[in-house]
């Protein structure tokens, strides 16, 4: 009778929402959109819980965060326990608690979800961590006395930085190599401060560096020093983990006009060189007016929520697709939406158009209908013949995509690659065709999403461990 | 961590091209002719790429050669000195030249662009090529690496466009005479200003002479990332940074070379009022 009453008052909480900055005032600045729970909503949220006894979340998440477990210690007001209990598997909790497609995973799975809206998994993922990060005082687990095995990272993205961590608590020397000159990958260069500020990034390396990982930064592997360098160089095992790095383009006329950006550059240059800072930072970008944005995933919102915020008066996203079929996150869209981005959705450029100087001044585009579903099950986009039209713009940024960056596996004799450029695996666990070569992240898989290259790489980190802790 | 990339020796060249070693050990030991590093000065820097022109492994330091153009050159030529660092020294990046014995060679440099044709030159050298050398600047005061060139080059022959110094011309009429003269030529190498290069390629091409040129766009990552080098080569798009960045001179678009160099004029002047641009968008 007793536990029915409470299960009854339980469910009647609503899910609980996360201020945010106001669409007009936030498209001024490069702040972050949302603003947190506060201690009494996290705990509000935490409490409608039901604390399954086989919980769907875990199973949802890539790295098997024990999450009915911190939810329950933020439901009991220990927060720093609860991030604790994030940090056993998942290195960087500040970063999935925002960018982790939640409603696909754990929350997706929330019993709670079959009738009404899951817990929020990850509005209290990032609660948790951040409340940790704010007492100043980050805990460092126990690590594991040097086991004398070394192992090279090569890529500072969430799939290395994550090997990194779970290797340096098993007592492995480990040695992260970065091309960049700050550790992040796709974290630092890719996603926006308004989505993840940099400081976040900036304190989860810290405290890999705390565990004892060493990060060697300006190194591109394949060109410094080869994969084989590194095992004469005294490294016992090595894991790839160098991304989907090489810009898709679409090879329409015009694509090489002054103004057009793959979408890696315009973000490159805003969230890594602080372009958006210009002149106080020394890196430029051009701050277009009419701004369109080709692509439908979330890197395209970020890219036209960045040129609203770099003081488009029109920005646009076009897409080939409707907007059920496409690949952002529903939250990117509804936020790109809120800010005034215009959706020129069943639309793809055919041509861009330039005037003398070489700037782009215009895109014709053609309307699409939907055809038959293709390989992705997703319906095929069909042109529909005499309906080209051409906007004003004066900016481009296409974010159709990524591909295999060649360099790692150009310079490694015996490291099998598929046909796309993607490294071969030959199990869950990242094995690769080269003895003690391990890969794992978007260079296995092709561009995914931040939990699933950490996903795999700790796997890679258990698979090493089998193999070298003995 | 990132290892200390400290200046060792700073020297100027002309008035307004400078000579610098750094140290970078690695790159030192690794770097082949053609390949390039990004620098950095500091946290608000930009990213720029510079040619390596030389290295000492043994040292562990290698050799840029820049001309002020704007403000992180500028930066550099009036505020760093021995014993400052960069905050970023990456390389080598690009492919290196491809180097054999051709046979006979001609190497043509202008302006800073005989510091990249340098490390070429001493390489075909030491390949066994005939190396005759062209090397040009504005005025005479503008010549670098003479001596060193004259080094590594069977003959040298150094021209000024008004005059002042050696043949009175451009670098593309010396060649254009050597090729009237009827000199067997198995290859060019050109390297220099977008118009020089452009010229030599047309000077070079009735007579079906290879012609390799190195080209320097706008980078940011320099490791096939960001594709804002990408130029035009025989009609395919081409990223400079990691298919460069020399490609044959008689397929480059150098049009559009020129018109995507001028892509950040305006902000250039504004971090630096006096950046000659000489052009400016709309």
């Amino acid at each position: 009778m007793e536990t029915e009453r409470k299960q009854e008052k339980k469910e009647k909480i609503p899910r609980q929402a996360m201020p945010e900055q106001d669409p007009a005032r936030r498209i001024k600045n490069f702040d972050e959109v949302p603003l947190g729970y506060s201690p009494e909503t996290a705990v509000k949220e935490a409490r409608r819980c039901i604390q399954c006894k086989k919980p769907g979340c875990i199973a949802g998440c890539p790295v098997e965060v024990q999450i009915p477990k911190f939810i329950r210690e933020i439901a009991a007001g220990d927060f720093l326990a609860a991030a604790r209990t994030l940090k056993e598997t998942n290195s960087l909790p500040a970063v999935c608690g925002r960018v982790c497609p939640q409603e696909d995973q754990c929350e997706k799975e929330c019993v709670l979800g079959k009738k009404g809206e899951p817990v929020a998994i990850g509005r209290l993922e990032r609660f948790a961590a951040d409340y940790e990060r704010a007492q100043g005082e980050v805990s460092v687990p126990p690590v594991a006395p040097p086991n004398g095995k070394r192992v090279a990272v090569i890529g500072a993205g969430p799939s290395g930085l994550t090997i990194a961590g779970d290797l340096a608590k098993l007592g492995y020397e480990v040695t992260v190599f970065e091309a960049l000159h700050k550790a992040g990958g796709v974290l630092i260069y890719g996603i926006p401060e308004f989505r993840l500020p940099k400081a976040i990034v900036e304190a989860e390396v810290a405290y890999l560096e705390k565990l004892g990982v060493k990060i060697v930064l300006n190194t591109v592997i394949g060109r410094l020093k080869t994969v084989d360098d590194l095992f004469a160089e005294g490294f016992h095992a090595v894991y790839v983990a160098v991304g989907a790095g090489a810009p898709v383009f679409m090879n329409i006329p015009g694509e090489n006009l002054s103004g057009i950006y793959s979408a890696n550059e315009y973000l490159t240059r805003s969230n890594l060189m602080k372009a958006y800072r210009f002149p106080e930072y020394d890196t430029p970008i051009i701050r277009g007016r009419n701004v369109a944005v080709v692509g439908g995933g979330n890197v395209a919102m970020d890219a036209v929520r960045t040129a609203l915020r770099l003081g488009a008066q029109n920005a646009y996203i076009i897409y080939r697709r409707s907007e059920k079929e496409m690949p952002a996150r529903i939250e990117e869209v509804h936020h790109a939406r809120e800010e005034g981005v215009k959706f020129l959705l069943l639309t793809n450029p055919v041509e861009y158009l330039g005037d003398d100087g070489g700037w782009v001044r215009g895109v014709r585009c053609i309307r699409m209908e939907l055809g038959e579903p293709d390989a992705s099950g997703r319906r095929s986009p069909i042109p529909v013949p005499g309906s080209e039209f051409v906007i004003d713009v004066d900016t481009v940024v296409v974010a159709v995509g990524t591909m295999a960056n060649p360099i790692v596996p150009a310079t490694t004799p015996g490291l099998e690659t598929n046909r796309r450029g993607y490294i071969v695996t030959l199990d869950e666990w990242g094995r690769t065709t080269r003895e003690n070569v391990y890969a794992g992240g978007d260079i296995v898989t092709g561009s995914a999403t931040v939990i699933l290259a950490m996903g795999a790489g700790r796997k890679a980190a258990a698979a090493i461990h089998k193999k070298l802790g003995s | 961590m990132s290892p200390n990339y400290v200046i060792t020796q700073k020297q100027n060249l002309s008035e307004t091209v400078v000579r610098m070693e750094i140290r970078a050990p690695e790159i030192a030991k690794r770097r082949r002719a053609g390949q390039f590093v990004v620098l950095k000065i500091d946290e608000k820097g930009e990213r720029i790429p510079l040619t390596i022109v030389d290295s000492d492994a043994e040292a562990g330091t290698i050799t840029i050669i820049f001309q002020v153009v704007g403000k992180t050159t500028a930066r550099m030529a009036e505020e760093m000195g021995v014993g400052d660092a960069f905050e970023v020294v990456q390389g080598p990046l690009g492919r290196p030249t491809e180097i054999e014995n051709f046979g006979r060679v001609v190497c043509v440099g202008g302006g800073v662009g005989v510091g990249v044709i340098y490390p070429i030159t001493k390489a075909l050298k030491e390949a066994g090529n005939e190396v005759v050398s062209i090397i040009g600047a504005r005025t005479k005061d503008l010549v670098i690496l003479e001596d060193e060139m004259a080094a590594v080059s069977d003959r040298l022959i150094v021209c000024t466009d008004d005059g002042s110094y050696g043949f009175h011309g451009f670098v593309s009429v010396v060649l254009e005479d050597l090729i009237a003269s009827g000199e067997r030529i198995d290859r060019v190498f050109a390297i220099g200003p977008v118009p020089m290069m452009k010229v030599v390629a047309e000077v070079t091409r009735p007579a079906g002479i290879p012609t390799i040129v190195s080209l320097n766009p706008i980078m940011v990552d320099a490791t096939g990332m960001c594709g804002a080098c990408r130029v035009s080569v025989g009609g395919r798009t081409r990223f400079a940074c990691v298919d460069g960045p020399e490609f044959d001179g008689h397929e480059v678009d150098f049009d559009l070379l020129t018109k995507r160099l001028r892509m950040y004029c305006e902000q250039e002047a504004e971090a630096y009022e006096r950046h000659r641009c000489g052009w400016h968008g709309n």
